[in-house]
């Protein structure tokens, strides 16, 4: 690549915030600032320890943070610099590249040709092949970078594996000891422990924290990174789509758009949400009749035809003016934001109608009517007494769509309202495979792949927001 | 009982007025017939005199809301919205945009969707009730708990891995049953086979749970405690008293989604093939025929409303207590 020749290195670069980075930016902060906030409030804090006590919560937890990184990583977006002019001045490139891009970069660099199946070292499909001798021979092509390293013996290629997959386990192993030893010194230095004490109080399950679990999950993670430094760098270890991208990139880069869909929609619908609900039930007469109008008629329509709906007319506003956005990706980008703005919409009613039932109820509670008669502004009970009460009901929910969300994402794609066919989401990758079903042999990897990464993320964010419900739902809790 | 009916389809006027002004507001307003011209024509190479043709054609090219060349009345009605919203009301779904009469379409479409939606629905309910019960009997044990993972892990795979694998596995790997297709009467079976069952499957865990959450409900009454006392044994405790006052939530559950039925399956139909409602939709969003879009997402909210209405009047069948007034 021309980085090189032209002497500049890949970190003179320039920032190029996309719409949704922003948000998710604004969705740190708020996150923190509610961590912050938990931190020094008891009674917020108790639900949390009771979740991360369960064993499958916490495991559920630490996983979803391994995604959540990678989906961050992925949300920082640079354009390289790719040559030097004589003035001095920095020229850049046209496509903005995330951190993680310049991480797995061999990934995202090594495309072949066509369809080549997991691990292997030649093309899915026959063609003629120009022989040394002049003469044309048809057989599978070798690849230009899956099993490269292995010159003209593929036959190596279990040997090779094998021996790779040995040294990831080792090296892995080696991590997952060190990394024990330091949790347990942590632990140990807390309560003036030695280490061996510590450790062994960590493998008897004493205490509230389930330390066997979080080394497990910890060790779970760091093996499949090793692996996947070892072997994705060589191999196409997920196989290559019909253009010759690596399957691995592709389902890791889907990541972020999952992610994004999840949480931003929530963010973008928790405002309106959370004060029309709490309006409607606390000042009841008209308002309340005008916001339960609102929400009724919203959330009569089918949820799936409204989107359609809105997402058709977005994309021809969209496709009419393909001038306001300078490069595709912004375009996708605006694209994924306004998916976001209208899933958030048509998700918002369900909230909304479970705030102003609570509401209604907490509105005759003896706190609030005394807070009334001495004469305590409404906006401030609002505030102070009757948002921090309906909290557990918006964080519940919250967790409870985001899996939803990243199913919705999928079907959505497939239907042709999904995000734009350029971004990378398990959607499009899906609906890409499935074409490929009735190819002999059946290309497969694809969808495996897709299928894999979707049932990782969905699974454990379903499992974590049971443990949530469980911990916020005073229902539950006493009984 | 009459009056309330009355009543109830009087509440569904304003929200029905209120569906209408937002398809309006969505397919002509912030998108003018101009724009959706160009679309259906193609971005590139189109000029002015053709956008005026394909609107004339489809009779896109009134004025919106207010039509100055008429005098009384007509200023009213020769408008885009009254030929292509009002007229919705009394179900007048006009052509859509390639010619064809929508209502007719419908009405023929409607019974393939049916085929498939109904064995769904009542199999899916015997499945998901039997199991739920299951699970209930065996509260807080080990079974209980795996089926509970079980169907944690079942809600956490898309619907297209189900239709897929299904497909996959059943048709082509095991040749059982055709991969997709339709057709009418008893031969059309084999067709039906496959789109139920991966219905059924698909939805067992969110079924389950969403069940078994009502029977624990139940389960931890003061009557269930009672019949226990008096020696009921656990099994005559679930079905006589449990299932009975479980059916209240589920009755209703089941009813707001009985009009729905109509509509079918985007996602069954599109993949099997089905030329039902569902496909129909899907065919015309690839196609960017807006004024089936439009037409279904009224019809939508119509059979939701009905739904609604159906709930309200089952919620009085099945449990005395409730008073219409």
């Amino acid at each position: 690549m021309n980085i090189v020749e032209t002497g500049l290195s890949w970190w003179q670069v320039k920032p190029d915030v996309l719409w949704t980075d922003w948000l998710i930016y604004a969705l740190l902060i708020v996150v923190a600032v509610f961590i912050n906030h938990a931190r020094q409030h008891e009674h917020l804090r108790a639900p949390w320890r009771l979740i991360l006590r369960r064993r499958l919560a916490m495991s559920s937890c630490i996983i979803l943070l391994a995604f959540a990184t990678v989906g961050l990583l992925d949300s920082v977006h640079f354009r390289q610099a790719v040559e030097q002019r004589s003035d001095g001045t920095i020229r850049y490139g046209n496509e903005s590249i995330s951190l993680f891009d310049q991480i797995v970069l061999p990934l995202k660099k090594y495309t072949e040709k066509t369809y080549s199946a997991p691990f292997a070292v030649q093309l899915y499909s026959k063609e003629n092949i120009e022989m040394d001798d002049g003469s044309m021979r048809r057989d599978y092509p070798r690849l230009k970078y899956g099993g490269a390293h292995l010159a003209d013996k593929p036959s190596a290629r279990y040997e090779d594996i094998k021996s790779r997959v040995i040294t990831a386990l080792w090296k892995a192993g080696v991590l997952i000891v060190a990394i024990t030893i330091i949790l347990a010194l942590w632990r140990g230095a807390k309560r003036s422990q030695g280490l061996a004490c510590s450790l062994r109080s960590m493998w008897l399950g004493h205490g509230d924290i389930p330390w066997k679990t979080i080394i497990a999950t910890l060790a779970f993670i760091i093996i499949l990174i090793s692996l996947s430094l070892h072997l994705a760098t060589v191999y196409h270890i997920f196989g290559t789509d019909k253009v010759g991208q690596d399957v691995f990139y592709l389902t890791l880069k889907s990541i972020r758009t999952g992610l994004v869909i999840g949480t931003l929609t929530t963010l973008v619908m928790l405002p309106f949400a959370i004060m029309l609900g709490i309006m409607a039930g606390y000042y009841r007469g008209w308002i309340d009749d005008v916001i339960q109008y609102i929400y009724t008629t919203l959330s009569s329509i089918p949820s799936v035809l409204l989107i359609v709906a809105a997402v058709l007319m977005i994309q021809v506003i969209i496709d009419n003016n393909p001038d306001v956005f300078s490069t595709l990706q912004q375009r996708a980008d605006v694209k994924l934001l306004a998916l976001c703005f209208i899933l958030g919409i048509t998700s918002w009613t369900g909230l909304c109608r479970l705030l102003r039932g609570e509401s209604l109820k907490l509105r005759e509670a003896d706190y609030i009517q005394a807070a009334q008669s001495f004469g305590v502004s409404n906006l401030k009970i609002i505030t102070r007494h009757i948002l921090p009460n309906v909290m557990h009901i918006v964080l519940i929910l919250v967790v409870i769509d985001f899996s939803g969300l990243v199913l919705a994402e999928a079907v959505l794609s497939y239907v042709g309202v999904g995000v734009d066919p350029s971004m990378i989401s398990w959607g499009n990758m899906i609906n890409g495979a499935r074409l490929e079903m009735a190819r002999e042999p059946i290309v497969w990897w694809s969808l495996m792949a897709a299928f894999v990464f979707m049932l990782m993320l969905v699974l454990t964010a379903n499992l974590f927001a049971d443990a949530v419900r469980d911990a916020f739902d005073p229902r539950l809790r006493n009984s | 009982m009459l009056t309330y009916i009355l009543r109830r389809l009087m509440y569904a006027i304003p929200i029905l007025i209120g569906v209408n002004l937002i398809t309006f507001s969505l397919f002509f307003i912030v998108n003018t017939p101009d724009n959706i011209a160009r679309m259906q024509l193609g971005v590139k190479n189109v000029t002015p005199a053709a956008i005026e043709k394909w609107k004339a054609n489809h009779g896109y090219d009134k004025p919106l809301l207010f039509n100055k060349n008429n005098d009384g009345m007509a200023a009213f009605t020769d408008t885009i919205f009254y030929t292509k919203s009002v007229k919705l009301f009394v179900f007048d779904f006009g052509s859509s945009d390639e010619g064809r009469d929508i209502s007719h379409d419908i009405q023929q479409r409607m019974w393939p969707s049916l085929a498939i939606a109904i064995p769904s629905l009542l199999v899916g309910l015997l499945v998901n009730i039997t199991l739920a019960m299951l699970l209930a009997f065996f509260r807080g044990t080990y079974i209980d708990i795996t089926g509970v993972i079980a169907g944690i892990f079942l809600i956490s795979i898309s619907a297209l891995f189900y239709i897929i694998g299904g497909q996959y596995i059943m048709s082509k790997l095991w040749h059982l049953v055709p991969i997709s297709g339709y057709s009418e009467g008893f031969s059309g079976f084999k067709f039906l086979i496959l789109p139920v069952a991966i219905a059924i499957v698909g939805g067992v865990g969110s079924g389950t749970r969403w069940y078994r959450t009502i029977f624990l409900e139940e389960i931890n009454k003061d009557y269930v405690r009672t019949a226990r006392a008096k020696g009921l044994s656990e099994i005559g405790v679930l079905f006589r008293h449990v299932l009975k006052n479980a059916m209240i939530p589920i009755l209703t559950g089941v009813v707001v989604i009985i009009p729905l039925l109509f509509m079918g399956s985007l996602l069954t139909e599109s993949f099997f093939g089905i030329p039902g409602l569902g496909s129909y939709t899907i065919d015309a969003i690839h196609a960017q025929d807006f004024a089936i879009v439009r037409a279904m997402v009224f019809l939508g909210s119509v059979l939701y409303i009905i739904g609604l209405i159906l709930t309200d009047i089952s919620y009085t069948l099945v449990d005395p207590r409730i008073r219409l007034s």
